[in-house]
């Protein structure tokens, strides 16, 4: 007993960073067994996109559908349903982002945290954890609502490669967008804060090109509309699955991932070491 | 082992202008126990979570099992383990669950990390409830918990901060005796608490804190003698047998030598002898009481409180333990 004992600080101290990739694995592996023992939250994270889809679709889209361009008043519900499905799929990964920053908050609060600072864990793999069950989790969230998107009438016109293509895009959307939700969870001093801190980013396919085109609405929301992530993540979703033309969009929303990514990373490294004691 | 577990030599720390440590040493001996104590806001949780590499000291070096805790907090904490006054565990998963993802994150391996938890769970007695959820422990149990997932890897070095605070008298005999089987194995113990009797039981070295400086330091004998309070209340059936003790208990000297006489207390029937809190003293006193024939009714021991050390230590009249007991530990 002793001898193991006297070697451990060396071995340890060697195998620090070879265990990054383990432990973050191990913190995934804690985060996705939260969400199998407690669906509630992430029911909840469903439901809402769900209900925002039923109620567009069969209450405004009708009228909206009308509206879109070069649409008759015959084709409308069908037609804004089509048009809607990719802002109701970005909403749905925005939601789950509220769902990051609820357990990083908790976490936080209950002192875990503390525990596992004092052990030779590295940050990044109890960030990375989070970040990937939430990732998965939004992933899954996507494929519920676009079934019951289905269910009510979406028909995508895309092929295989489109829909490998949207499938990638939605995973570093939903990754980049779940380091925000990290980088809230932690800024947050209390669970009340956390969950309702990222309804902002729920806010952006409004304020952006999802619901309605950009083309109908004031000069100046048109300029935020234009220039926000949101909208080149739902024109390329858009166009993946439904053949409007793409243009620069799949560049702009991997260049934004790529961006939200490094922000949401650095945001919540720099908290984690501030804020983790009591 | 020349080697010192823990090595703190002027130590400071402040949060805005509120100073918390102000110069503190402390040496800890490897496989040994020593217990802060101090009130609330005395510094007690502060300087464990310094030496835990929680935070970070203003001035002043600390060294655990040798390792820098600023320039080499990977070292420290491959050696240490903390068990803190607010719970450590995930509260959504299972109490197996919890030890398995702390064996997990020590890396343990598979196989060890399962035959290691089942070890723990026989230990701490929770083989029942692993696998129940966190929501249906009792605080005993909690706690009891949060010690074993500190204890998975066999730390060097475990800070216990108040291991103790909240618990039902049974379950602080359990944490106790818990304690000791850590020292047995040589592990080094850090322990801070607010009851000098819990300091008294488990420490080999009690250093006191209070307002952020170590105001005495020693083994609790040394302490003990220090501290005024300590008593044996004797309670007769009547007048003749006090008489008869008091004149027995005056004879030899007992209870004068020190600081203050014997009292009588005619009216209760009782005498109270001051002691140094020993075996040896009430052996003595009950020895002179069966040789002079008496029946001694009823016995109580008084231990002094922390109120009694802080008065005796820092010759403080306001008491600092109860004017700060409601206030937060920083």
């Amino acid at each position: 007993m002793t001898s193991t004992i006297a070697q451990r600080p060396t071995a340890v101290g060697t195998s620090r960073q070879s265990h990054v990739v383990a432990d973050a694995f191990t913190m995934l592996r804690r985060n996705l067994l939260h969400i199998v023992r407690y669906p509630g939250l992430s029911m909840f994270t469903i439901l809402g996109p769900v209900v925002i889809l039923l109620l567009v679709v069969f209450v405004f889209g009708g009228t909206l559908g009308a509206g879109l361009p070069g649409v008759g008043p015959a084709a409308g519900r069908d037609a804004y349903l089509a048009y809607v499905m990719p802002g109701i799929l970005l909403i749905t990964i925005a939601g789950t982002a509220s769902g990051a920053a609820i357990t990083v908050s908790m976490d936080m609060t209950e002192g875990i945290t503390a525990r596992f600072r004092t052990m030779a864990i590295s940050r990044g793999a109890v960030l990375a954890g989070h970040v990937l069950g939430n990732t998965i989790q939004a992933v899954i969230a996507v494929a519920l609502v676009l079934g019951v998107g289905l269910a009510v009438g979406f028909r995508p016109a895309a092929g295989p490669i489109e829909w490998i293509a949207a499938a990638g895009l939605i995973v570093f959307i939903a990754f980049a967008v779940s380091w925000i939700g990290v980088a809230m969870g932690m800024q947050s001093k209390t669970v009340e804060t956390a969950s309702n801190l990222p309804m902002i980013l729920t806010l952006l396919p409004l304020l952006g090109s999802g619901f309605v085109p950009t083309q109908s609405m004031p000069a100046w929301l048109q300029w935020f509309a234009q220039y926000q992530p949101f909208t080149p993540f739902i024109e390329t979703i858009r166009g993946l699955l439904l053949g409007t033309p793409l243009g620069w969009n799949p560049t702009l929303a991997l260049c934004w991932c790529v961006l939200i990514t490094a922000v949401g990373y650095a945001w919540s490294m720099a908290i984690y070491e501030r804020k983790s004691v009591r | 082992m020349s080697l010192p577990a823990i090595e703190v030599r002027g130590l400071r720390k402040s949060y805005g202008k509120k100073t918390v440590l102000d110069d503190v040493d402390l040496t800890v001996a490897a496989g040994t126990v020593t217990a802060l104590l101090g009130p609330n806001g005395a510094g007690k949780t502060t300087t464990v979570h310094i030496l835990s590499t929680l935070l970070r000291p203003e001035g002043g070096t600390a060294f655990v099992n040798g390792c820098d805790v600023v320039r080499d907090p990977g070292g420290v904490r491959a050696v240490i383990g903390l068990t803190g006054q607010f719970s450590a565990v995930d509260k959504l998963l299972t109490g197996e669950e919890n030890l398995l993802l702390m064996a997990r994150l020590r890396h343990l391996g598979e196989k060890r990390s399962k035959t290691r938890v089942a070890e723990l769970l026989e230990q701490f007695d929770l083989v029942e409830a692993a696998r129940k959820p966190l929501a249906t422990y009792s605080g005993g149990m909690q706690r009891r918990l949060d010690l074993a997932m500190t204890l998975v890897s066999t730390p060097r070095v475990i800070f216990l901060d108040e291991p103790t605070t909240g618990l039902d008298p049974r379950s602080r005999h359990t944490m106790w005796d818990i304690v000791r089987e850590l020292v047995a194995d040589g592990t080094t113990v850090l322990l801070t608490t607010q009851n000098l009797e819990e300091a008294d039981e488990l420490a080999d070295r009690i250093a006191v804190l209070d307002g952020g400086r170590i105001v005495a330091a020693g083994t609790p004998e040394e302490l003990k003698r220090l501290v005024p309070g300590w008593h044996i209340r004797l309670r007769f059936a009547d007048a003749a047998a006090l008489d008869g003790a008091t004149l027995a208990l005056r004879e030899h000297g007992l209870g004068e030598s020190d600081r203050e006489g014997s009292t009588r207390d005619d009216a209760g029937l009782a005498l109270t002898v001051p002691t140094d809190g020993g075996v040896r003293a009430l052996r003595t006193v009950l020895d002179r009481l069966d040789a002079a024939g008496l029946e001694v009714d009823d016995l109580s021991i008084h231990t002094p409180d922390l109120d009694d050390v802080f008065f005796a230590l820092t010759g403080r009249n306001d008491r600092p333990g109860r004017a700060d007991r409601e206030g937060n530990e920083s």
